[in-house]
C-alpha cells in the first residue's frame, strides 16, 4: 500500500503524536507519568487502526481497534493498582 | 452523490480529531505535573479518537465497519475517564505530590482518613 497525499499527512501527524507519548515514556519523572503516556498511546493506537481502515481497505482492522480498546483498559487499571500497592522512595 | 457528502463530512471529522490529538500531546509534553498532563492528555486524546472513529464510520456507511466503529466510540467513552480516574487515584496514594501552584487539594483528607482506617 502506498501512501500519497491527504492520508499521508494525517498518518504523519499520528506519527508526531505518538512519538511526543514516547518522548514522555522515556523521559517521565515518575513512574506515574510513563502509565499516563502508556494509556494515551493505546487510544492514539486505536485512532490510527480506525483511520487505516478507510485508506487501506483492509476492513479487519477496525476488529483491532476494539480489541485493542478492551486490552489497553485492562491494562492501564492494572497498572494502576499496581502504583497503589507502591511507595515513591521504594 | 450522497457517499461523496458522507466522506467530505467524514474528512472534516478526521480533521478535527487529529487537531485535538496533537493538542493533548503537546499538553502530555509541557504541562508540569502528572495529574495536570493526565487531564490533558485524557480528555483531548479521547475526544479526537472518538471524533476519528465518527469519522471512519462516515466513510464505510452501512457497512459492519461503520457499526464496529460506533461501539468502539461507546466502548472509549466508557473506559477513558475510568483509567484516568484509576491512574489519578494510584498516583495520589503512590506519593506524587501536586505541583507547587495547585490551589485546592480536597482528596487529602479523604486518603488520610482512608490510610488510617
Amino acid at each position: 500500500m502506498s501512501l500519497s497525499g491527504v492520508p499521508l499527512i494525517f498518518s504523519v501527524i499520528l506519527f508526531i503524536c505518538c512519538f511526543l507519548c514516547l518522548y514522555r515514556i522515556l523521559k517521565g519523572p515518575s513512574s506515574a507519568d510513563r502509565i499516563v503516556a502508556i494509556d494515551i498511546l493505546g487510544i492514539l493506537v486505536i485512532g490510527f487502526c480506525a483511520f487505516a481502515t478507510v485508506f487501506s481497505g483492509r476492513r479487519f482492522l477496525i476488529d483491532i481497534a476494539i480489541s485493542w480498546a478492551i486490552l489497553g483498559f485492562i491494562g492501564t487499571l492494572a497498572l494502576a493498582k499496581y502504583l497503589e500497592g507502591k511507595n515513591f522512595d521504594e | 452523490m450522497m457517499n461523496e457528502i458522507f466522506q467530505i463530512i467524514g474528512t472534516a471529522f478526521i480533521t478535527i480529531g487529529l487537531f485535538f490529538d496533537i493538542a493533548g500531546c503537546v499538553g502530555l509534553v509541557r504541562l508540569p505535573d502528572v495529574y495536570n498532563r493526565l487531564q490533558a492528555a485524557t480528555k483531548c486524546v479521547t475526544l479526537g479518537t472518538c471524533s476519528i472513529l465518527l469519522g471512519v464510520a462516515l466513510w464505510l456507511p452501512g457497512t459492519q465497519a461503520s457499526f464496529k466503529a460506533l461501539l468502539c466510540i461507546l466502548f472509549i467513552l466508557l473506559t477513558s475517564p475510568t483509567a484516568a480516574h484509576a491512574i489519578a487515584r494510584g498516583a495520589y496514594i503512590y506519593g506524587v505530590k501536586p505541583w507547587k501552584g495547585t490551589v485546592v487539594d480536597k482528596y487529602k483528607a479523604v486518603a488520610s482518613s482512608e490510610r488510617k482506617g
